[in-house]
């Protein structure tokens, strides 16, 4: 459908955000991936999500590697500039881009092959790093854009289209990004809005490296049954920990909650996350407990999602490293050359 | 056998053992040298090892000031009992040994061509430190004062560098002084006007300094504006993401906040860091890596993307012994076309060939404004032997009115006053686009960087004219470079000559000692250095003014001259290729030979004739 081009035209009555943007305003080409592709709800629920944030587009970076999910960036928040990097290896080009500019947001979009397979030493350093960023999974078990072989987070047992039965076991991607070091990790499913928007907002609040992993169908490779990752698999299988409510630290905050069901996370920037428990004993903030549980309840069978793991007090790369508050980017010579003079004396040191 | 006489123009050769601690005295004897105003050129030769194996380290002490490995050895400093028959062997006719002579030694392991020169290190060490450490420790400044007695070197020389060594550590100078003194004393009771080389008091090395490739490539990268360094550890490259570190903490510290204006990054791999580099550069800061040949295989995919996708990357390449593994700690130039080539589909990447530290400093900077002017990936090709070993050279110079070039960045202004912005739009007939920096503006100027095909508005296209039409213009980008990068620079001989030579990077200090001595022998032989790639008209130019051109090369497979057969359709017979791939250094005699025996050859046949 890509000849088709998209009308600039606004219905006057779309409503706006604080900025004036209307929601079409976050948005990009047409999407050329298959009608009713899960990662299409994705980048509809990341449009929705810097919408709702009031998020000036341009002051975002979105970064990707090679596949299906990779292409994705070029289908929302067309105002913002983007780089679609080689398979793979988006976590360090978008740690380089981090590093010149602390003061934007990196949206790092990937999916299971890129992540787990050619990239998992990439995806498994920039969390160890605490790169600040959004690092979104698509996961769907499969390669789509060669055709349906079976990706490394395809679940031992599961049934390819062609009838092939996968007899490696899965990686799992929020277990390994917990036991890496990321500081926010959760996990939804691209037909649940309600959770995934929130969690979005969430995690472009986080400071620190924040996991989404996104069980997103493949409606033509890998819908099927005996898959695991189909629609009818995960809508009958999932099991939210937590429901969640992001409230920004620009809004005057006023939250209810009932103690006990519910609790509340603040984040460095003073947002706030409600978290209705669904698990009564389910805590976010246990990075061993969630581990456990993880393994327990997905060797049940279940996919578990929701926010599995905050650490809202975690600092990021450029606290490690140190750096100056203003963007290394805009620095020039009068800030970063040591002058003629200095060179004289070092040349003497050298004698 | 007559002993070699000689005054400011030997070899002395230590042959020691790795992390036995006599890299810092062996160091110091140079520097002592440096210090009495006579040139040294001083080279480490090392195992890839950390304790245990052999290493030597080659000091050539040149009135002349000759600075490229000579060859031979005058006199050697064998300390290695496992190397010992080999160091021997080494020596010159009428050389010299110095030894430990605790042990008695048979006769049969000595030359009767070869002068002893005996001192009871073990010994000495043995009665004056009780201290394993010391013992071993201070032999080597007991070998360095008895040394300094019979060079008949200016002792005070000594003294003052040690003193300025240790002057963050006070209590040791002491101590060190006192084994120096050891060794002198026993060596003015035992050795008195034995040995017949000697080091003489002399004004040949000026304002020069002595400093290390990757430590001045290093200081290159801070005083160029590199804000980001991604770095995988590879020897021969560390020491330089280590020297920038260094370089970093002494100027790039915000004196009020305490924080760093620079981010520096061990990646995981040599992938990860060359992606952080295309990322910070695409997002506006000067970020680098430094790594060696087999990094280099590893980060030819980003390269490629670097090529295509036109994001500036700077990459120092310090080459080693190649292929694969090869010999990691010695030195070749044997990664030319891997590098100038690199990636897959028709790629081209411009190269920097620095000629010593000095050069390596300057061409550091430079390569950040050629890769932000031409937004592409430059790659500054250093080699082992400038990398790693300290270089007598001219001071490391800046022009204090220098702005870096930032390359053609539209800014807000620009787009807001309606300025057409095309990603890949050659606006100015040079085939180089404008870019934006991520952030710039709230509506115009964000375009979506792809390394798949694209046409000049950034948006993706599988149309074969829109994809010829991004190739030509970056051959025609590539045209551009020619006349940006560093030329050539031309060195004629004393006479009119039919034969030319070209030569690149560390081969320079041996070609200039070669070109003069055979002007001297009367073979005039015209050279050009040449000092990047793409290359410049005048290499061209230059091919075409001589009958034949030699191309003197650190490489098995003339990789240089190849290049130029192909990037300029030149008849490869006019070329005669001089090759030196053994993992040492190439010497003058080596070029003086190589070359000497063609033109001879020529010479004979036209008297014939």
């Amino acid at each position: 459908m890509t000849y088709i081009a998209k009308p600039k035209l606004h219905h006057p009555g779309l409503p706006t955000n604080k900025l004036g943007f209307t929601r079409r305003d976050y948005e990009g080409r047409i999407s050329t991936l298959c009608a009713g592709c899960g990662h299409d709800s994705i980048s509809a629920a990341l449009i929705q999500a810097c919408f709702e944030l009031d998020i000036e587009p341009h002051r975002v970076a979105k970064l990707s590697g090679i596949g299906c999910s990779s292409k994705t960036p070029d289908y929302f928040l067309g105002q913002s500039h983007g780089f679609n990097s080689v398979h793979g290896r988006m976590p360090s080009v978008l740690t380089g881009a981090n590093l010149a500019n602390r003061q934007m947001i990196y949206l790092g979009v990937s999916g299971d092959g890129d992540s787990a397979s050619i990239g998992l030493g990439q995806f498994a350093h920039c969390m160890r790093r605490g790169v600040n960023m959004v690092y979104i999974c698509e996961n769907n078990g499969v390669y789509g854009l060669t055709k349906g072989q079976f990706s490394a987070t395809a679940d031992k047992g599961s049934k390819a289209k062609g009838g092939a039965i996968n007899p490696d076991s899965p990686i799992d991607m929020v277990s390994l990004a917990l036991l890496m070091g990321a500081t926010f990790v959760a996990r939804s499913f691209s037909g649940d809005k309600k959770q995934l928007v929130p969690l979005i907002k969430a995690a472009i609040a986080h400071r620190g490296a924040a996991v989404l992993d996104v069980i997103s169908p493949c409606v033509t490779f890998n819908n099927h049954a005996g898959s695991t990752k189909s629609f009818d698999f995960v809508r009958d299988h999932n099991e939210a920990v937590n429901k969640l409510d992001f409230v920004p630290a620009k809004k005057e905050i006023t939250v209810d909650y009932e103690p006990g069901t519910t609790e509340v996370v603040r984040q460095h920037d003073g947002s706030l996350i409600k978290l209705a428990k669904l698990r009564p004993d389910y805590d976010p903030s246990d990075r061993t407990a969630a581990l456990t549980y993880l393994q327990e309840r997905e060797a049940a069978g279940e996919v578990v999602t929701g926010l599995l793991y905050i650490n809202a007090e975690a600092k990021d790369l450029h606290e490690h490293l140190n750096t100056v508050d203003a963007p290394l980017n805009r620095m020039n010579e009068d800030e970063l050359c040591p002058g003629v003079d200095m060179l004289e004396t070092i040349n003497g040191e050298y004698r | 056998m007559q002993p070699i006489s000689a005054v400011n123009d030997f070899v002395v050769k230590f042959a020691n053992v790795n992390g036995s601690g006599s890299a810092s005295a062996n160091e110091l004897f140079a520097r002592s040298v440096l210090r009495m105003g006579v040139p040294v050129a001083s080279r480490n030769i090392f195992p890839s090892n950390i304790q245990g194996l052999p290493t030597w380290y080659e000091v050539r002490i040149s009135g002349d000031g000759w600075l490229g490995r000579r060859g031979g050895v005058d006199l050697m400093v064998a300390m290695n009992p496992q190397t010992w028959d080999k160091d021997v062997a080494e020596i010159d006719k009428g050389g010299y040994l110095l030894y430990d002579s605790t042990r008695p030694i048979p006769a049969s392991k000595f030359r009767k061509d070869v002068t002893p020169l005996p001192v009871p290190l073990t010994e000495i060490c043995n009665t004056a430190y009780s201290d394993p450490r010391q013992r071993q420790l201070f032999k080597n400044i007991i070998y360095l004062g008895a040394l300094a007695f019979v060079l008949d070197m200016d002792l005070e020389a000594v003294k003052w560098l040690i003193a300025e060594q240790f002057e963050s550590k006070k209590k040791l100078i002491a101590p060190n002084l006192q084994a120096l003194d050891f060794g002198y004393d026993y060596a003015k009771e035992h050795l008195k006007g034995v040995c017949g080389l000697k080091v003489k008091h002399a004004d040949k090395v000026g304002d020069r300094i002595f400093i290390g490739g990757n430590d001045a490539a290093g200081l290159g990268a801070v005083y160029g504006g590199a804000t980001v360094c991604a770095w995988y550890p590879i020897t021969p490259s560390t020491s330089l993401a280590e020297a920038f570190t260094k370089h970093c903490k002494r100027f790039r510290v915000d004196p009020v906040t305490k924080k760093n204006k620079f981010a520096i990054v061990q990646a995981e791999d040599e992938i990860a860091a060359i992606g952080m580099v295309l990322g910070a550069n695409w997002n506006g800061a000067r970020a680098f890596t430094a790594t060696s040949g087999p990094g280099i295989s590893l980060m030819q995919e980003l390269f490629g993307f670097s090529y295509y996708a036109e994001i500036p990357a700077v990459v120092f390449d310090i080459q080693r012994g190649g292929p694969s593994t090869g010999m990691p700690t010695r030195t070749q130039q044997s990664d030319l076309m891997l590098a100038a080539y690199s990636g897959h589909g028709d790629t081209k990447h411009v190269l920097l060939f620095p000629e010593d530290p000095r050069e390596a400093f300057e061409f550091a900077a430079t390569a950040f404004d050629l890769a932000e002017r031409l937004q592409t990936l430059v790659l500054v090709m250093l080699d082992l032997d400038i990398g790693m070993n300290d270089w007598l050279c001219k001071p490391l110079a800046w022009d204090k009115d220098r702005k870096y070039d930032r390359g053609k960045v539209m800014t807000a202004e620009e787009l807001e006053a309606g300025k057409e912005f095309g990603r890949y739009l050659d606006v100015d007939g040079d085939a180089i686009p404008y870019r934006t920096l991520p952030g710039t503006h709230p509506s115009k100027g964000a375009y979506f960087t792809r390394g798949s095909s694209h046409d000049r508005y950034a948006r993706y296209s599988e149309d074969g004219g829109v994809y010829v039409e991004v190739m030509q213009r970056l051959l025609q980008k590539f045209e551009t470079a020619k006349t940006l990068v560093p030329k050539p620079i031309l060195h004629r001989a004393k006479e009119a000559a039919k034969f030319g030579a070209l030569y690149y990077g560390s081969t320079s200090a041996a070609m200039d000692e070669a070109l003069a001595a055979l002007d001297g022998q009367g073979l005039h032989v015209d050279a050009l250095r040449v000092r990047a790639f793409p290359f410049a008209e005048e290499v061209v130019e230059f091919i075409n003014a001589h009958e034949q051109v030699f191309v003197v090369e650190q490489n098995r497979d003339a990789q240089l001259q190849k290049m130029i057969v192909n990037e300029c359709a030149i008849d490869p017979a006019r070329f005669i290729s001089i090759l030196h791939y053994d993992g040492t250094p190439v010497t003058a005699r080596f070029i003086i030979k190589a070359i000497a025996d063609r033109m001879n050859i020529g010479k004979a046949r036209e008297a014939a004739e």
